[in-house]
Protein backbone atom coordinates (compact mmCIF):
# COMPACT_ATOMS: atom_id res chain seq x y z
CA UNK A 1 0.00 0.00 0.00
CA UNK A 2 2.97 2.80 0.39
CA UNK A 3 2.92 2.63 -3.79
CA UNK A 4 -0.33 4.86 -2.79
CA UNK A 5 1.18 7.71 -0.55
CA UNK A 6 4.51 7.34 -3.33
CA UNK A 7 2.16 7.97 -5.72
CA UNK A 8 0.45 10.79 -4.65
CA UNK A 9 3.59 12.49 -4.23
CA UNK A 10 5.11 11.33 -7.75
CA UNK A 11 1.93 12.59 -9.40
CA UNK A 12 2.25 16.25 -7.09
CA UNK A 13 5.52 16.54 -8.51
CA UNK A 14 5.28 15.79 -11.76
CA UNK A 15 2.46 18.26 -12.15
CA UNK A 16 3.55 21.01 -9.99
CA UNK A 17 7.12 21.14 -11.77
CA UNK A 18 5.27 21.11 -14.97
CA UNK A 19 7.31 17.79 -16.03
CA UNK A 20 7.78 18.52 -19.55
CA UNK A 21 7.10 14.99 -21.36
CA UNK A 22 4.13 14.36 -18.96
CA UNK A 23 2.59 18.29 -20.27
CA UNK A 24 3.16 16.35 -23.55
CA UNK A 25 1.77 13.40 -22.89
CA UNK A 26 -1.51 15.17 -21.74
CA UNK A 27 -1.67 17.48 -24.35
CA UNK A 28 -1.83 14.30 -26.79
CA UNK A 29 -4.26 12.65 -24.71
CA UNK A 30 -6.61 15.73 -24.91
CA UNK A 31 -6.05 16.52 -28.58
CA UNK A 32 -6.16 12.78 -29.85
CA UNK A 33 -9.32 12.00 -27.76
CA UNK A 34 -11.46 15.25 -27.84
CA UNK A 35 -10.68 14.89 -31.93
CA UNK A 36 -12.16 12.32 -31.60
CA UNK A 37 -15.22 12.78 -29.66
CA UNK A 38 -15.97 15.42 -32.24
CA UNK A 39 -15.54 13.09 -35.72
CA UNK A 40 -17.78 10.95 -33.72
CA UNK A 41 -20.27 13.59 -32.93
CA UNK A 42 -20.49 14.43 -36.27
CA UNK A 43 -21.28 11.43 -37.41
CA UNK A 44 -22.97 9.77 -34.63
CA UNK A 45 -25.55 12.77 -33.58
CA UNK A 46 -27.50 12.45 -36.98
CA UNK A 47 -26.94 9.14 -37.08
CA UNK A 48 -28.50 8.75 -33.86
CA UNK A 49 -31.51 11.17 -34.44
CA UNK A 50 -32.31 9.49 -37.42
CA UNK A 51 -32.98 6.19 -35.90
CA UNK A 52 -34.61 7.59 -33.49
CA UNK A 53 -37.21 9.01 -35.53
CA UNK A 54 -37.76 7.02 -38.69
CA UNK A 55 -39.10 3.86 -38.68
CA UNK A 56 -38.25 0.99 -41.30
CA UNK A 57 -38.56 -2.42 -41.44
CA UNK A 58 -35.48 -4.44 -39.30
CA UNK A 59 -35.06 -1.14 -36.92
CA UNK A 60 -35.02 -3.60 -34.31
CA UNK A 61 -32.32 -5.12 -35.38
CA UNK A 62 -30.36 -2.36 -36.27
CA UNK A 63 -31.00 -0.53 -32.95
CA UNK A 64 -29.65 -4.02 -31.41
CA UNK A 65 -26.51 -4.43 -33.58
CA UNK A 66 -25.91 -0.67 -32.64
CA UNK A 67 -26.17 -1.03 -29.03
CA UNK A 68 -23.94 -4.07 -29.54
CA UNK A 69 -21.61 -2.14 -30.67
CA UNK A 70 -20.95 -0.14 -27.57
CA UNK A 71 -19.28 -2.77 -26.00
CA UNK A 72 -16.57 -2.91 -28.40
CA UNK A 73 -13.06 -4.03 -27.44
CA UNK A 74 -10.67 -1.45 -27.71
CA UNK A 75 -7.90 -3.70 -28.69
CA UNK A 76 -10.44 -5.56 -31.30
CA UNK A 77 -10.76 -2.08 -32.62
CA UNK A 78 -7.13 -1.40 -32.66
CA UNK A 79 -6.17 -4.86 -34.72
CA UNK A 80 -9.02 -3.89 -37.29
CA UNK A 81 -7.85 -0.40 -37.92
CA UNK A 82 -4.46 -1.94 -37.83
CA UNK A 83 -4.96 -3.85 -40.34
CA UNK A 84 -6.74 -1.50 -42.70
CA UNK A 85 -3.73 1.13 -42.17
CA UNK A 86 -0.72 -1.19 -42.05
CA UNK A 87 1.16 -0.87 -45.48
CA UNK A 88 0.03 -4.43 -46.09
CA UNK A 89 -3.52 -3.42 -45.66
CA UNK A 90 -5.63 -1.53 -48.17
CA UNK A 91 -5.53 1.93 -46.55
CA UNK A 92 -1.76 1.45 -45.97
CA UNK A 93 -1.44 4.39 -48.75
CA UNK A 94 -2.43 6.95 -46.48
CA UNK A 95 1.16 6.46 -44.24
CA UNK A 96 -1.26 6.45 -41.53
CA UNK A 97 0.06 4.19 -38.93
CA UNK A 98 1.75 4.65 -36.25
CA UNK A 99 0.38 8.48 -35.72
CA UNK A 100 -1.63 10.67 -34.03
CA UNK A 101 -4.72 10.41 -36.49
CA UNK A 102 -4.24 6.55 -36.45
CA UNK A 103 -5.18 7.12 -33.03
CA UNK A 104 -8.00 9.02 -33.69
CA UNK A 105 -9.32 6.90 -36.28
CA UNK A 106 -9.11 4.41 -34.04
CA UNK A 107 -10.80 5.59 -30.91
CA UNK A 108 -13.54 7.31 -33.02
CA UNK A 109 -14.22 3.84 -34.25
CA UNK A 110 -14.57 2.94 -31.12
CA UNK A 111 -16.95 5.76 -29.94
CA UNK A 112 -18.92 6.70 -32.56
CA UNK A 113 -21.67 3.67 -31.74
CA UNK A 114 -21.36 4.78 -28.01
CA UNK A 115 -22.50 8.65 -29.27
CA UNK A 116 -25.13 7.35 -31.97
CA UNK A 117 -26.59 4.42 -29.20
CA UNK A 118 -27.32 7.12 -26.47
CA UNK A 119 -27.87 10.11 -28.77
CA UNK A 120 -30.80 7.64 -30.28
CA UNK A 121 -32.58 6.89 -26.83
CA UNK A 122 -32.73 11.10 -25.54
CA UNK A 123 -33.53 12.17 -29.00
CA UNK A 124 -36.21 9.08 -29.17
CA UNK A 125 -37.83 10.60 -26.12
CA UNK A 126 -37.76 14.32 -27.00
CA UNK A 127 -39.05 12.98 -29.90
CA UNK A 128 -42.44 11.27 -28.00
CA UNK A 129 -43.03 15.60 -27.40
CA UNK A 130 -42.45 16.52 -30.73
CA UNK A 131 -43.65 14.18 -33.59
CA UNK A 132 -47.30 15.95 -34.17
CA UNK A 133 -46.07 19.12 -34.49
CA UNK A 134 -43.67 17.76 -36.93
CA UNK A 135 -46.18 15.99 -38.80
CA UNK A 136 -48.99 18.86 -38.68
CA UNK A 137 -46.10 21.54 -39.89
CA UNK A 138 -44.69 18.80 -42.89
CA UNK A 139 -41.10 18.79 -41.21
CA UNK A 140 -38.85 17.49 -43.62
CA UNK A 141 -36.17 14.34 -42.28
CA UNK A 142 -32.89 17.42 -42.24
CA UNK A 143 -34.68 19.83 -40.24
CA UNK A 144 -36.21 17.39 -38.12
CA UNK A 145 -32.92 16.02 -37.38
CA UNK A 146 -31.46 19.24 -37.05
CA UNK A 147 -34.17 20.63 -34.54
CA UNK A 148 -33.78 17.61 -32.11
CA UNK A 149 -30.19 17.54 -32.03
CA UNK A 150 -30.42 21.42 -31.33
CA UNK A 151 -33.18 21.12 -28.42
CA UNK A 152 -31.81 18.27 -26.48
CA UNK A 153 -28.37 19.78 -27.11
CA UNK A 154 -27.80 19.66 -22.80
CA UNK A 155 -28.99 15.96 -22.62
CA UNK A 156 -26.36 15.26 -25.73
CA UNK A 157 -23.32 17.03 -24.27
CA UNK A 158 -23.62 14.55 -21.54
CA UNK A 159 -23.69 11.51 -24.32
CA UNK A 160 -20.49 13.05 -25.64
CA UNK A 161 -19.04 13.12 -22.60
CA UNK A 162 -19.48 9.63 -22.04
CA UNK A 163 -17.60 9.02 -25.60
CA UNK A 164 -14.93 11.28 -24.43
CA UNK A 165 -14.57 8.86 -20.86
CA UNK A 166 -14.35 5.66 -23.17
CA UNK A 167 -11.82 7.78 -25.76
CA UNK A 168 -9.53 8.68 -23.31
CA UNK A 169 -9.37 5.72 -20.98
CA UNK A 170 -8.86 2.99 -23.69
CA UNK A 171 -5.27 1.58 -24.02
CA UNK A 172 -5.77 -1.51 -26.37
CA UNK A 173 -6.41 0.47 -29.48
CA UNK A 174 -4.10 3.10 -29.01
CA UNK A 175 -1.24 1.10 -28.15
CA UNK A 176 -1.26 -0.62 -31.56
CA UNK A 177 -2.19 1.34 -33.65
CA UNK A 178 -0.37 4.37 -32.34
CA UNK A 179 2.44 1.98 -31.38
CA UNK A 180 3.18 3.94 -28.03
CA UNK A 181 6.10 5.96 -29.25
CA UNK A 182 8.04 8.25 -27.21
CA UNK A 183 7.47 12.43 -28.05
CA UNK A 184 4.93 10.95 -31.00
CA UNK A 185 2.22 8.52 -30.01
CA UNK A 186 2.85 8.13 -26.51
CA UNK A 187 -0.38 9.40 -24.36
CA UNK A 188 -1.59 8.83 -20.60
CA UNK A 189 -2.90 5.07 -21.11
CA UNK A 190 0.05 3.84 -22.98
CA UNK A 191 2.75 5.79 -20.85
CA UNK A 192 1.01 4.25 -17.62
CA UNK A 193 0.73 0.80 -19.32
CA UNK A 194 4.32 0.95 -20.00
CA UNK A 195 5.65 2.32 -16.57
CA UNK A 196 3.56 -0.89 -14.88
CA UNK A 197 5.76 -2.82 -17.79
CA UNK A 198 8.78 -1.85 -16.34
CA UNK A 199 7.54 -2.17 -12.69
CA UNK A 200 7.72 1.39 -11.62
CA UNK A 201 3.64 0.89 -10.06
CA UNK A 202 4.24 4.35 -8.16
CA UNK A 203 5.05 6.23 -11.34
CA UNK A 204 2.09 3.99 -13.03
CA UNK A 205 -0.42 5.19 -10.36
CA UNK A 206 0.88 8.62 -10.11
CA UNK A 207 -0.21 8.95 -14.48
CA UNK A 208 -3.21 7.40 -13.62
CA UNK A 209 -4.44 9.95 -11.20
CA UNK A 210 -3.53 12.75 -13.30
CA UNK A 211 -5.79 11.15 -15.83
CA UNK A 212 -8.40 10.80 -13.64
CA UNK A 213 -7.60 14.76 -12.75
CA UNK A 214 -8.17 15.42 -16.36
CA UNK A 215 -10.91 14.13 -16.81
CA UNK A 216 -12.40 15.43 -13.79
CA UNK A 217 -11.54 19.07 -14.95
CA UNK A 218 -12.91 18.36 -18.62
CA UNK A 219 -16.36 17.29 -16.74
CA UNK A 220 -16.62 20.63 -14.54
CA UNK A 221 -15.66 22.59 -17.55
CA UNK A 222 -18.52 21.47 -19.61
CA UNK A 223 -20.37 21.59 -17.20
CA UNK A 224 -19.61 24.84 -16.08
CA UNK A 225 -20.47 26.18 -20.03
CA UNK A 226 -23.63 24.21 -20.05
CA UNK A 227 -24.72 25.93 -17.02
CA UNK A 228 -23.89 29.22 -18.42
CA UNK A 229 -25.40 29.02 -21.31
CA UNK A 230 -28.50 27.83 -20.31
CA UNK A 231 -28.15 30.59 -17.81
CA UNK A 232 -28.25 33.20 -20.97
CA UNK A 233 -31.22 31.05 -22.43
CA UNK A 234 -33.99 31.57 -19.79
CA UNK A 235 -32.60 35.08 -18.92
CA UNK B 1 -26.10 30.60 -28.71
CA UNK B 2 -23.27 31.25 -26.93
CA UNK B 3 -22.59 27.85 -25.65
CA UNK B 4 -22.97 26.81 -29.63
CA UNK B 5 -20.44 29.65 -30.80
CA UNK B 6 -17.89 28.55 -28.29
CA UNK B 7 -18.21 24.93 -28.97
CA UNK B 8 -17.84 25.67 -32.81
CA UNK B 9 -15.40 27.86 -31.84
CA UNK B 10 -13.42 25.12 -29.66
CA UNK B 11 -13.88 22.56 -32.65
CA UNK B 12 -12.12 24.77 -35.18
CA UNK B 13 -9.69 25.53 -33.03
CA UNK B 14 -8.97 21.79 -32.26
CA UNK B 15 -9.23 20.28 -35.93
CA UNK B 16 -6.73 23.19 -37.05
CA UNK B 17 -4.01 22.51 -34.43
CA UNK B 18 -4.56 18.82 -35.24
CA UNK B 19 -3.87 19.61 -39.21
CA UNK B 20 -1.15 21.92 -38.63
CA UNK B 21 0.46 19.38 -36.19
CA UNK B 22 -0.40 16.34 -38.20
CA UNK B 23 1.36 18.34 -41.46
CA UNK B 24 4.43 16.06 -42.29
CA UNK B 25 7.31 18.68 -40.95
CA UNK B 26 9.79 17.18 -43.51
CA UNK B 27 12.26 15.85 -40.83
CA UNK B 28 13.52 13.02 -41.31
CA UNK B 29 12.75 9.68 -39.14
CA UNK B 30 12.46 5.72 -39.64
CA UNK B 31 10.46 3.47 -37.72
CA UNK B 32 12.37 0.94 -36.10
CA UNK B 33 10.46 -2.28 -35.08
CA UNK B 34 12.01 -3.78 -31.97
CA UNK B 35 11.32 -5.60 -28.59
CA UNK B 36 10.44 -4.56 -25.20
CA UNK B 37 13.22 -6.13 -23.77
CA UNK B 38 15.70 -3.30 -25.49
CA UNK B 39 13.18 -0.28 -25.08
CA UNK B 40 12.05 -0.87 -21.10
CA UNK B 41 15.95 -1.03 -20.64
CA UNK B 42 16.01 2.76 -21.78
CA UNK B 43 19.09 1.65 -24.26
CA UNK B 44 17.28 3.34 -26.87
CA UNK B 45 16.81 6.68 -24.73
CA UNK B 46 20.36 7.00 -24.17
CA UNK B 47 21.95 5.75 -27.63
CA UNK B 48 19.49 7.29 -30.31
CA UNK B 49 19.73 10.97 -29.63
CA UNK B 50 23.72 10.42 -30.34
CA UNK B 51 22.10 8.86 -33.66
CA UNK B 52 19.80 11.71 -34.42
CA UNK B 53 22.96 14.64 -33.32
CA UNK B 54 24.99 13.27 -35.73
CA UNK B 55 22.77 13.06 -38.81
CA UNK B 56 19.63 14.73 -38.07
CA UNK B 57 17.38 11.11 -38.39
CA UNK B 58 14.89 10.92 -35.52
CA UNK B 59 14.06 7.44 -34.91
CA UNK B 60 10.67 5.72 -34.00
CA UNK B 61 10.73 2.60 -31.81
CA UNK B 62 7.80 0.64 -31.93
CA UNK B 63 8.69 -1.76 -28.91
CA UNK B 64 6.48 -4.93 -28.86
CA UNK B 65 7.39 -8.52 -28.54
CA UNK B 66 9.68 -10.21 -31.48
CA UNK B 67 6.92 -12.41 -32.91
CA UNK B 68 4.80 -8.62 -33.45
CA UNK B 69 7.55 -7.12 -34.57
CA UNK B 70 8.49 -9.32 -36.76
CA UNK B 71 4.87 -9.61 -38.14
CA UNK B 72 4.72 -5.87 -38.59
CA UNK B 73 7.91 -5.30 -40.82
CA UNK B 74 6.48 -8.65 -42.40
CA UNK B 75 3.45 -6.02 -43.43
CA UNK B 76 6.39 -3.20 -44.04
CA UNK B 77 5.20 -1.42 -41.29
CA UNK B 78 8.95 -0.09 -39.81
CA UNK B 79 12.23 0.57 -42.08
CA UNK B 80 14.43 -1.08 -39.80
CA UNK B 81 14.36 -4.31 -37.32
CA UNK B 82 15.99 -4.83 -34.26
CA UNK B 83 15.04 -7.87 -32.16
CA UNK B 84 16.84 -11.23 -30.66
CA UNK B 85 15.52 -14.60 -32.14
CA UNK B 86 17.68 -15.24 -34.64
CA UNK B 87 16.05 -18.13 -36.29
CA UNK B 88 13.09 -16.30 -36.92
CA UNK B 89 15.26 -13.46 -38.32
CA UNK B 90 17.13 -15.51 -40.82
CA UNK B 91 13.89 -16.77 -42.25
CA UNK B 92 12.60 -13.54 -42.11
CA UNK B 93 15.42 -12.55 -44.91
CA UNK B 94 15.01 -15.75 -46.54
CA UNK B 95 11.51 -15.10 -46.87
CA UNK B 96 12.79 -11.82 -48.74
CA UNK B 97 11.20 -9.39 -46.21
CA UNK B 98 14.52 -8.34 -44.94
CA UNK B 99 17.99 -7.38 -47.28
CA UNK B 100 20.83 -8.67 -44.96
CA UNK B 101 20.96 -9.88 -40.95
CA UNK B 102 23.73 -8.16 -38.59
CA UNK B 103 25.01 -9.00 -35.62
CA UNK B 104 24.23 -5.78 -33.41
CA UNK B 105 24.75 -6.70 -29.03
CA UNK B 106 24.37 -9.15 -27.07
CA UNK B 107 23.36 -9.50 -23.62
CA UNK B 108 21.99 -12.76 -21.46
CA UNK B 109 19.23 -14.31 -19.69
CA UNK B 110 18.98 -14.96 -15.92
CA UNK B 111 16.24 -17.92 -14.52
CA UNK B 112 15.43 -15.88 -11.29
CA UNK B 113 12.36 -16.87 -8.63
CA UNK B 114 11.31 -16.43 -5.04
CA UNK B 115 14.34 -16.26 -2.64
CA UNK B 116 12.85 -19.36 -0.55
CA UNK B 117 13.84 -21.35 -3.98
CA UNK B 118 11.69 -23.81 -3.34
CA UNK B 119 13.11 -25.91 -6.67
CA UNK B 120 16.84 -25.72 -5.00
CA UNK B 121 18.45 -24.13 -8.28
CA UNK B 122 20.59 -21.37 -6.26
CA UNK B 123 23.63 -20.84 -7.52
CA UNK B 124 23.22 -23.45 -10.67
CA UNK B 125 24.74 -22.47 -13.96
CA UNK B 126 23.32 -25.21 -16.47
CA UNK B 127 19.92 -23.84 -17.25
CA UNK B 128 18.56 -27.11 -18.50
CA UNK B 129 19.29 -28.49 -15.51
CA UNK B 130 17.87 -25.75 -13.44
CA UNK B 131 14.23 -26.16 -15.64
CA UNK B 132 14.40 -29.84 -14.37
CA UNK B 133 14.04 -29.46 -11.45
CA UNK B 134 12.15 -26.83 -11.35
CA UNK B 135 9.88 -29.19 -13.11
CA UNK B 136 10.63 -31.68 -10.67
CA UNK B 137 9.65 -30.22 -8.08
CA UNK B 138 6.33 -28.63 -9.78
CA UNK B 139 7.50 -24.99 -8.31
CA UNK B 140 5.28 -22.31 -9.98
CA UNK B 141 6.96 -21.11 -13.26
CA UNK B 142 5.81 -17.96 -15.21
CA UNK B 143 6.35 -17.83 -19.12
CA UNK B 144 5.98 -15.29 -21.71
CA UNK B 145 4.01 -17.41 -23.49
CA UNK B 146 3.62 -14.64 -26.46
CA UNK B 147 6.30 -15.67 -29.09
CA UNK B 148 8.17 -13.31 -28.02
CA UNK B 149 12.29 -13.85 -28.37
CA UNK B 150 12.43 -14.53 -24.58
CA UNK B 151 9.80 -16.90 -24.92
CA UNK B 152 11.17 -18.52 -27.96
CA UNK B 153 14.47 -19.02 -25.80
CA UNK B 154 12.25 -20.54 -23.07
CA UNK B 155 10.47 -22.86 -25.13
CA UNK B 156 14.09 -24.19 -27.11
CA UNK B 157 15.34 -24.45 -23.18
CA UNK B 158 12.65 -26.56 -21.77
CA UNK B 159 13.29 -28.35 -25.72
CA UNK B 160 16.81 -28.86 -25.00
CA UNK B 161 16.06 -30.58 -21.02
CA UNK B 162 13.57 -33.18 -22.57
CA UNK B 163 10.34 -31.87 -20.86
CA UNK B 164 7.41 -30.59 -22.55
CA UNK B 165 6.29 -28.13 -19.69
CA UNK B 166 3.35 -26.71 -22.11
CA UNK B 167 0.93 -30.30 -20.83
CA UNK B 168 0.83 -28.37 -17.09
CA UNK B 169 -0.18 -24.97 -18.54
CA UNK B 170 -2.30 -23.97 -16.20
CA UNK B 171 -1.16 -25.75 -13.22
CA UNK B 172 2.46 -25.26 -11.97
CA UNK B 173 3.34 -23.84 -16.23
CA UNK B 174 1.62 -20.60 -16.02
CA UNK B 175 1.77 -18.69 -19.64
CA UNK B 176 1.12 -14.93 -19.04
CA UNK B 177 0.83 -14.14 -22.70
CA UNK B 178 2.26 -10.66 -22.03
CA UNK B 179 5.72 -8.90 -22.07
CA UNK B 180 8.70 -9.10 -19.60
CA UNK B 181 7.74 -6.35 -17.14
CA UNK B 182 4.32 -7.88 -17.43
CA UNK B 183 5.37 -11.47 -16.62
CA UNK B 184 8.07 -10.24 -14.26
CA UNK B 185 5.08 -8.14 -11.84
CA UNK B 186 3.38 -11.90 -12.37
CA UNK B 187 5.87 -14.13 -10.81
CA UNK B 188 6.83 -11.47 -8.78
CA UNK B 189 2.78 -11.86 -7.69
CA UNK B 190 3.15 -15.30 -7.24
CA UNK B 191 6.85 -16.43 -6.82
CA UNK B 192 7.15 -18.06 -9.28
CA UNK B 193 10.12 -18.63 -11.27
CA UNK B 194 10.82 -17.31 -14.80
CA UNK B 195 13.37 -16.62 -17.42
CA UNK B 196 14.40 -12.94 -18.11
CA UNK B 197 16.75 -10.94 -19.94
CA UNK B 198 19.59 -9.61 -17.69
CA UNK B 199 18.53 -5.79 -19.02
CA UNK B 200 14.84 -5.54 -18.00
CA UNK B 201 15.47 -7.24 -14.78
CA UNK B 202 18.38 -4.81 -13.87
CA UNK B 203 15.96 -1.99 -14.76
CA UNK B 204 12.98 -3.71 -12.89
CA UNK B 205 11.32 -2.00 -10.37
CA UNK B 206 8.92 -4.19 -8.65
CA UNK B 207 11.23 -7.42 -8.12
CA UNK B 208 9.75 -8.23 -4.50
CA UNK B 209 10.86 -11.21 -3.26
CA UNK B 210 12.52 -12.66 -6.71
CA UNK B 211 16.19 -13.05 -7.06
CA UNK B 212 18.82 -14.26 -9.85
CA UNK B 213 18.77 -17.61 -8.87
CA UNK B 214 20.68 -19.38 -12.08
CA UNK B 215 22.56 -17.68 -14.83
CA UNK B 216 25.84 -18.11 -16.29
CA UNK B 217 25.16 -20.61 -19.04
CA UNK B 218 26.29 -20.30 -23.01
CA UNK B 219 22.78 -21.16 -23.65
CA UNK B 220 21.45 -17.84 -21.81
CA UNK B 221 22.98 -15.97 -24.07
CA UNK B 222 20.75 -13.94 -26.22
CA UNK B 223 21.89 -12.11 -29.23
CA UNK B 224 20.79 -9.31 -30.81
CA UNK B 225 20.27 -8.78 -34.74
CA UNK B 226 19.50 -5.63 -37.16
CA UNK B 227 17.85 -6.21 -40.57
CA UNK B 228 16.61 -3.64 -42.60
CA UNK B 229 13.25 -4.43 -44.19
CA UNK B 230 13.39 -4.78 -47.62
CA UNK B 231 12.59 -1.68 -50.11
CA UNK B 232 12.16 -4.26 -53.51
CA UNK B 233 9.00 -5.85 -51.14
CA UNK B 234 7.66 -2.41 -49.75
CA UNK B 235 9.08 0.58 -51.94
CA UNK B 236 8.14 2.89 -49.40
CA UNK B 237 11.02 1.96 -46.40
CA UNK B 238 13.20 4.52 -46.15
CA UNK B 239 16.11 2.41 -47.19
CA UNK B 240 18.61 5.19 -47.16
CA UNK B 241 17.97 6.66 -44.23
CA UNK B 242 17.61 3.27 -42.58
CA UNK B 243 20.89 2.02 -43.94
CA UNK B 244 22.00 4.84 -42.12
CA UNK B 245 21.27 3.65 -38.76
CA UNK B 246 22.25 0.23 -39.61
CA UNK B 247 25.71 1.34 -40.75
CA UNK B 248 25.90 3.90 -37.48
CA UNK B 249 24.78 1.29 -35.16
CA UNK B 250 27.62 -1.45 -36.47
CA UNK B 251 30.22 1.40 -36.75
CA UNK B 252 32.54 2.20 -33.35
CA UNK B 253 30.47 5.29 -32.81
CA UNK B 254 27.54 2.99 -32.34
CA UNK B 255 29.21 -0.18 -30.85
CA UNK B 256 30.92 2.57 -28.18
CA UNK B 257 27.47 3.71 -27.19
CA UNK B 258 25.75 0.40 -26.49
CA UNK B 259 28.84 -0.43 -24.48
CA UNK B 260 28.82 3.14 -22.23
CA UNK B 261 25.39 2.49 -21.53
CA UNK B 262 25.13 1.64 -18.14
CA UNK B 263 22.15 1.30 -15.64
CA UNK B 264 23.10 1.07 -11.78
CA UNK B 265 26.54 0.58 -12.50
CA UNK B 266 26.04 -2.46 -14.89
CA UNK B 267 26.38 -2.67 -18.14
CA UNK B 268 23.36 -4.11 -19.92
CA UNK B 269 24.43 -5.16 -23.31
CA UNK B 270 27.66 -6.15 -25.34
CA UNK B 271 28.27 -5.06 -28.70
CA UNK B 272 29.72 -7.82 -30.91
CA UNK B 273 28.84 -6.39 -34.42
CA UNK B 274 31.61 -8.10 -36.82
CA UNK B 275 33.81 -5.96 -38.41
Amino acid sequence: MQDFGQAIVLALHLVLAGNADLMEIVGLSLKVSLTAVFASCLIGLPLGAVLAISSFRGRGIVLVLLNALMGLPPVVVGLIVYLFLSNAGPLGWLRLLYSPAAMIIAQAVLITPIIAALSRQVIEELHDEYAEQFRSLCVSLPSAVAALIWDGRYSLVTVALAGFGRAVAEVGAVMIVGGNIDHLTRVMTTAIALETSKGDLALALGLGMVLMVMALVINAAVMALRLTAARFAYA
Amino acid sequence: MLFTRTLSRAACALVFTFAASAAPGGDKSIIVQSTTSTANSGLYDEILPMFQDKTGIRVDVVAVGTGQAIKNAMNGDGDVLLVHAKPAEEKFVADGFGVERFDVMYNDFVIVGPSSDPAGIRGMQDAKAALKKIAGSKALFASRGDNSGTHKKEVALWKAAGIDPTGASGTWYRETGSGMGATLNTASGMSAYTLTDRGTWISFKNRGDLRILAEGDADLFNQYGVILVNPAKHPHVKADLGQAFIDWILSDAGQNAIAGYKLEGQQLFFPNARR
